[in-house]
């Protein structure tokens, strides 16, 4: 009996967990994907209403401009911390004395919640007394930096905030990326004669696809997510200029009494976020059995 | 060659001239909360935003941490600061605990279906949270968990178990399996060889899977947002609360004491142990 108990004893370990992940995280999904498909509203409803709660959220201006700033939210981002990232991890790749520090300063915004960084830079970009006054004050009178408060605009604060605090990261992983990269390589690649932006366009770039692909996917992860940021620099606002998929999901499920509509906003995230995140995954369990 | 060597001087000089300007810009952020903390209403007014403190007036921080409005009551972070603690030391270590011996069988342990019970687990690492957060709000509010600590630490400790099962077993990997074989030879049982073997070699996926924690839920805010109640909101819902309480005059200098002292356990975190923390980072970058 107790060689019974100690053989099960691995699976006895890993039980609770497997139960808890399947109705937490299934379970839940499942449970999300049928109330998308419900009248709900204050409370749960189990009067099915088929694809109707979709048709509402598509047929909603507000879930577009969501949408249309997650397409802007996340290609400015991933793209412009991908840029600063990497030129600083290149950068910092060349024998720079106290490195240490530097690497310490780039990724310390990391450490601090979205939260915290939308309040600071909510106070930097403060159209009255932030960087607008600060210009002014050099002399430059007419100076107007007021994206905060402009509709069209409040959304590229949220980017200017979300590289700040997460481009150091990107230089983190490049640099893991770069100090990993063969010696040798590089040497025959300058004994062929190799300018140093060749050796790093032909030679060291290539061998980093690796990173480069993960970087991209943990970014697009952090954009799609995206909603502390959002509550605290901007609230959404003006209006709902800078709605985001999660902030519009929050607002419809918990605030306005929507739940049928939240529901379906996410099961609509969740499967962008399995557009990105399957092929990766299936890829990098491919290649490592390989 | 000695123009070649000069022209490498410059470069070397340029490429440092670059890097420090950067720092100066990731530095800007905490240096603008840091001086307007320390000023006065009347000097943050008229004065510039890079400007350092004519004096280092403390009256904002103490407002920020014990009197400051946020939302309904007046009785600053303080509260707010503890019930964070409160939150994330059980959630820190239960989810390690559990994620350590997960770690152990996936990866010494393994039975048929345990590969395919982490993949499934590693999902979870990626799903966007929107997706659970009602039937999690229906959950709690029937087991009687709603707007409670307790509530918080339970779903904090549902969703970080992915991520320390994750950390632990990829390093229990890397350990190899015939350790296992030769002690259970010695008739050593499942949690001695745990108890005696690994866990003195797992100091350092102790420290990255603590420090992932301890950030990841300080920092949280929407779960926080969305499962606790008047008196036990985590510091980072109150403090988005106290930057949009609008009683009164703006504060500024109390905004910024409060986003610092509500950044400040896990920045303390990173400068003592930023290694672990890269480690972290980049081990939650998903290596399968």
């Amino acid at each position: 009996m107790f060689d019974y108990l100690e053989k099960q004893l691995p699976k006895l370990i890993m039980a609770p967990t497997a139960i808890v992940m399947l109705v937490c995280m299934y379970g839940f999904i499942g449970w999300t994907a049928v109330l998308s498909f419900t009248k709900s509203r204050m409370l749960p409803q189990w009067e099915f209403v088929g694809w109707e709660q979709y048709g509402r959220l598509f047929a909603n201006p507000r879930w577009h401009v969501a949408l249309d700033n997650l397409l802007v939210f996340t290609l400015l981002f991933i793209i412009i911390a991908l840029v600063l990232g990497l030129m600083l991890a290149i950068l910092l790749d060349r024998n720079i004395r106290n490195d240490g520090a530097l690497r310490t300063i780039y990724l310390y915004p990391m450490a601090v919640s979205f939260i915290v960084t939308g309040t600071a830079w909510k106070w930097i970009l403060n159209p009255g007394l932030g960087i607008e006054k600060m210009v002014r004050d050099l002399g430059f009178t007419d100076f107007e930096f007021r994206w905060l408060v402009d509709p069209d605009m409040a959304i590229y604060t949220i980017v200017i905030a979300a590289v700040w605090q997460s481009s150091g990261f990107v230089m983190a992983m490049f640099l893991a990326g770069l100090r990993g990269v063969d010696d040798s390589l590089i040497k025959a690649a300058q004994m062929d004669g190799a300018s140093t932006f060749r050796t790093y366009w032909h030679v060291i770039l290539p061998v980093m696809r690796p990173v480069f692909f993960g970087a991209v996917v943990i970014l697009s992860h952090i954009a799609i997510k995206s909603f502390d940021l959002v509550q605290s620099l901007t609230g959404g606002g003006p209006g709902y200029s800078s709605d985001l998929p999660a902030t519009f999901m929050y607002t419809h499920a918990f605030s306005r009494a929507q739940m049928g509509l939240g529901a379906a906003s996410a099961m609509v995230m969740l499967a962008g976020v399995m557009a990105i995140i399957v092929p990766y995954l299936y890829s990098e369990l491919r290649g490592k059995k390989s | 060659m000695r123009a070649s060597t000069t022209s490498h001087k410059l470069y070397k000089a340029l490429f440092v001239t670059l890097l420090l300007a950067a720092a100066l810009v990731y530095l800007a952020p905490l240096y603008v909360m840091l001086t307007t903390s320390f000023k006065g209403i009347e000097e943050i007014r008229n004065g510039n935003i890079l400007a350092l403190p004519d004096a280092l007036n403390t009256s904002a921080w103490s407002k920020a941490w014990s009197s400051a409005c946020t939302g309904g009551d007046c009785y600053g972070l303080a509260p707010y600061f503890w019930n964070s603690m409160r939150i994330v030391l059980p959630a820190v270590l239960i989810s390690t605990v559990i994620g350590a011996l997960n770690g152990y069988v996936l990866s010494q342990w393994q039975f048929r279906g345990s590969n395919f019970l982490f993949g499934a687990l590693l999902f979870g690492c990626f799903i966007p949270f929107q997706v659970i957060l009602l039937p999690m709000a229906m959950l709690l509010a029937w087991l009687g968990l709603a707007n409670t600590v307790t509530g918080l630490v339970l779903v904090h400790v549902i969703y970080g178990v992915a991520f320390t099962t994750l950390f632990f077993r990829n390093y229990y990997v890397g350990i190899p399996t015939e350790l296992v074989r030769a002690a259970r030879l010695d008739g050593a049982g499942f949690f001695a060889i745990f108890r005696h073997v690994f866990l003195p070699l797992s100091s350092p996926i102790i420290v990255v899977s603590v420090i992932w924690q301890f950030t990841q839920i300080w920092n949280d805010f929407l779960f926080g947002v969305v499962y606790s109640g008047p008196g036990t909101q985590p510091i980072t819902v109150a403090l988005n609360n106290l930057v949009n309480t609008t009683m009164g005059g703006k504060e500024y200098n109390v905004d910024m004491a409060a986003a610092v002292i509500a950044a400040l356990p896990t920045l303390v975190v990173y400068l003592v142990a930023g290694k672990y923390f890269v480690r972290g980072l980049t081990a939650g970058a998903v290596k399968g």
